[in-house]
């Protein structure tokens, strides 16, 4: 119990870490049980019987919200700054501890609200995890669309205050504990990171939960935010006044794009400093790499209006919002050649966090190579909602963030646990993964130039008929089987190695930042983060808790 | 293994100051200035008298930059809801926005709640004033204390009456109609920002009545600082916020 109401930062890093553990087993499950439904769409499945078409809807809806709320920013926002940002500043704990397990705590209790909505006799939401009104804002307009809905919106608000109080924390840990001597120039790039996406969630959190009160307002209270004139829904009208489902757009995707943001800002961040650690060389233009990260955050405050090329916004607008769209190439593109530089001729040392950091560098370039593409309001008239757009965002940010944060997992285990992760499990676990993970995701753009519609249930239906892409649909489902089957393998690992794994030594992998010390140096830190000698066989490196003034 | 997930604390945490630990002031009493003033040598959280007072003060302040994004969608919403309209079957052009006029009691309000700030404001500054913190910390009694706590109990006096204020005005525009449910968007907005401000304030009131009490059972002179400032910055920012929203309520509609 004391362990379980700890107020120690490391202890709920571990914590955040399992919750968003469980909200991907459960999101994973259920991606599997779309595919499954979408290629056999008439067998009756074990446990579940038939599904109807509004489960599969609920299923789209639960397994979005779950992946982007409580993995992809649970786990590299709040599980790996807890665990290692007080450490990796010099600091002795986070500026508010109490403050930190009340945000895991409202976490966790998100987390069950939203889960419980799979309980109600109705069923779970199924207006997609973006929510858009007049589905969203009518109880009438679908089995879940009662109290399922308003669980959904429950749980979402009580999260964007969990994030927000996260937050907070976060800005000011980072800017008022850090050790002394540690200047801005010193951070580790994972700083500039959690530093950029805490400004994020401040700024568009706080958004989202004021779109959630006006929604939750439409919903209960009569007023007509979001629901346009003679709206009818089932034969009824239900429109009240001159509502607009723009304006829920508008304010949904100022939190949601930078959202995604928030999800691989820290990856990248952690990315870095694996290809530094891994190669044993400096970070090539540290100071670009964290200015890009800043860049990247700021500029992504800056193009929400993406989202809606086809949603009857002005055109001028979505012109502006195409050019800002494309503007973001410019700073990811700097961050990708400095990885390449610092990866080029750099005698890698092939560990399983370097796998995965390479992995994550690899779908970072292949989902980013459709962004141009979708930023054009011309191609996204034909490709918004088909297939493309959900191979897009699952390799750049679903595949891309969970790889980092499996680098991430691999790297830090010894902090967490004091032993060492099996790497020729790791090594399995990647290979299977990132091949299942491009078999998944990659024939998606496939079944998405073909037209193919994101939401629809079933592929070939009496309208219209998506029959010829069957074969290509199928290959995506049992690949998406193997990558789940994968994950058990990580899974196993990580218990296991929890409690039989071999011990790690001090600092594993002879990594220079602060949180790897021996102990809270007490010292000035005087020295850079990344001080590794010419790469190779050599691993001459000056970690930053040691003194400048000795040499060797 | 790193010595970094040792489970033993490794802060040790001083219960109370008392004689030989730091005045909670800027400038030490007796000269100072040696090298063992040198406080940015020290590890953090014991680096200076009022760091404690620092860390908290910017956490709040990025709550509340937060929390004002939460109103600017609010506002931001209004304005395109304002704006919004549709053609009728005769091509005319109809828009459901019919502005209300504010009860007059807001102005009431208004100056109610900007002469609360002043008053928190001065109970805050009874906590600074050197010569009373030097005096508590030696333990020659609580003169802060006794200066600080009539004011903020003004306060939060003041504070009811303002949320009385603005429950009236609901029940006002509710004798004229104004239901929440009415169909008129601006009724809706009326009601969704007062209220939502008004909850901001009730929590201010209830962290108020807690800060007073903390006023008389903390026992170091820098907490009961920090929960009389941290609170005082929490109602002043309240406050701006009423009168941006109050124009934007009475003029902008």
């Amino acid at each position: 119990m004391r362990k379980l109401f700890t107020t120690d930062h490391r202890s709920l890093g571990v914590l955040y870490l399992l919750l968003s553990l469980a909200a991907v087993a459960t999101g994973t499950l259920l991606s599997l049980l779309m595919r499954v439904h979408r290629i056999w769409p008439d067998t009756p499945l074990p446990l579940l019987g038939l599904m109807k078409p509004e489960d599969y809807l609920a299923l789209v809806t639960m397994h979005g919200t779950l992946m982007v709320f409580f993995v992809l920013t649970v786990a590299p926002q709040n599980g790996f700054a807890s665990l290692v940002l007080p450490g990796q500043i010099g600091a002795r704990h986070m500026a508010f501890p109490r403050l930190n397990a009340i945000s895991f705590w409202l976490m966790a209790l998100a987390f069950t609200i939203l889960i419980s909505a799979f309980a109600l006799p109705s069923g779970a939401p199924l207006s997609g995890w973006a929510s858009y009104p007049p589905l969203s804002a009518i109880a009438s307009a679908g089995p879940g669309q009662g109290t399922g809905m308003d669980l959904w919106l429950l749980s979402i608000g009580i999260f964007c205050v969990a994030a927000w109080l996260g937050a907070v924390n976060l800005l000011a840990t980072i800017l008022g504990e850090r050790g002394a001597g540690m200047t801005w120039s010193r951070l580790p790039l994972t700083v500039w990171a959690w530093l950029t996406t805490s400004i994020l969630t401040l700024l568009v959190f706080s958004v989202l939960l004021a779109a959630a009160v006006l929604l939750f307002s439409d919903r209960h209270f009569g007023s007509s935010f979001f629901v346009p004139l003679n709206d009818v829904v089932n034969g009824h009208v239900v429109g009240r006044g001159d509502g607009s489902p723009l304006l829920w757009l508008h304010l949904f995707w100022f939190f949601g794009h930078p959202e995604v943001y928030i999800a691989i800002l820290p990856g990248m961040g952690l990315a870095t400093s694996l290809f530094a650690n891994f190669t044993r060389r400096r970070v090539a233009g540290y100071k670009v790499m964290a200015a890009m990260l800043v860049a990247i955050g700021g500029l992504g405050l800056l193009v929400w209006g993406h989202h809606m090329f086809v949603s009857g916004m002005n055109p001028y607008a979505g012109t502006a919002f195409a050019l800002t769209t494309m503007a973001i190439a410019v700073p990811s593109t700097v961050e990708v050649i400095g990885w390449l530089s610092t990866l080029w001729g750099g005698g890698l040392r092939l560990t399983t966090p370097m796998l995965f950091a390479l992995g994550f560098l690899s779908f970072f370039i292949a989902g980013g190579l459709t962004g141009p593409i979708l930023a054009q309001p011309a191609l996204d008239t034909y490709l918004h909602n088909t297939f493309f757009v959900v191979a897009h965002f699952h390799l750049i940010m679903a595949m891309a963030g969970v790889f980092s944060v499996f680098a991430g997992i691999y790297y830090w285990f010894p902090l967490m646990t004091g032993r060492m992760m099996n790497d020729l499990l790791g090594k399995l676990h990647f290979w299977i993964s990132l091949i299942a993970a491009y078999g998944t995701f990659l024939p998606m753009h496939i079944s998405g130039l073909a037209g193919e519609p994101r939401h629809y249930e079933r592929l070939a239906g009496p309208v219209v008929s998506f029959s010829e892409i069957l074969p290509n649909e199928r290959g995506i489902t049992w690949s998406a089987i193997l990558l789940g089957a994968a994950q058990l393998l990580f899974l196993w690992n990580l218990f296991a190695s929890a409690k039989r794994g071999e011990r790690a030594t001090e600092n594993p992998w002879q990594a220079t930042t602060l949180e790897w010390a021996p102990e809270i140096p007490r010292r000035r830190i005087e020295r850079g983060p990344y001080e590794y000698e010419n790469g190779g066989t050599e691993s001459m490196f000056r970690p930053q808790w040691e003194s400048a003034s000795k040499q060797e | 293994m790193p010595a970094t997930f040792t489970p033993k604390n490794v802060e040790i945490e001083r219960k109370h100051t008392g004689i030989g630990g730091k005045p909670p002031v800027d400038r030490r009493p007796t000269g100072g200035g040696g090298d063992g003033d040198n406080w940015d040598n020290r590890p953090s959280g014991r680096r200076g008298p009022r760091e404690l007072l620092s860390r908290y003060r910017l956490g709040v302040l990025f709550a509340l930059a937060g929390d004002l994004m939460f109103f600017v969608a609010l506002v931001s919403a209004f304005f395109v809801r304002q704006s919004a309209g549709h053609f009728d079957a005769r091509e005319n052009y109809v828009s459901d926005w019919h502005p209300i006029a504010v009860p007059p009691i807001l102005w009431v309000n208004t100056a109610i709640l900007l002469l609360s700030s002043l008053t928190m404001e001065i109970a805050r500054r009874q906590l600074f004033r050197e010569i009373d913190v030097m005096e508590e910390w030696l333990g020659l009694g609580r003169p802060a204390v006794k200066r600080a706590a009539p004011w903020m109990v003004v306060t939060v006096v003041l504070g009811v009456l303002f949320v009385i204020g603005q429950w009236i005005a609901w029940g006002q525009l509710t004798q004229q109609g104004f239901h929440f449910n009415s169909p008129d968007p601006s009724s809706h907005f009326f009601y969704l920002i007062t209220g939502t401000h008004g909850l901001h304030l009730v929590l201010g009131i209830v962290a108020l009545a807690a800060a007073l009490g903390a006023l008389f059972t903390l026992k170091r002179v820098e907490l009961r600082q920090i929960v009389v400032d941290c609170t005082a910055w929490y109602w002043h920012t309240m406050g701006i916020f009423w009168i941006f929203l109050f124009v934007l309520l009475a003029y902008f509609q």
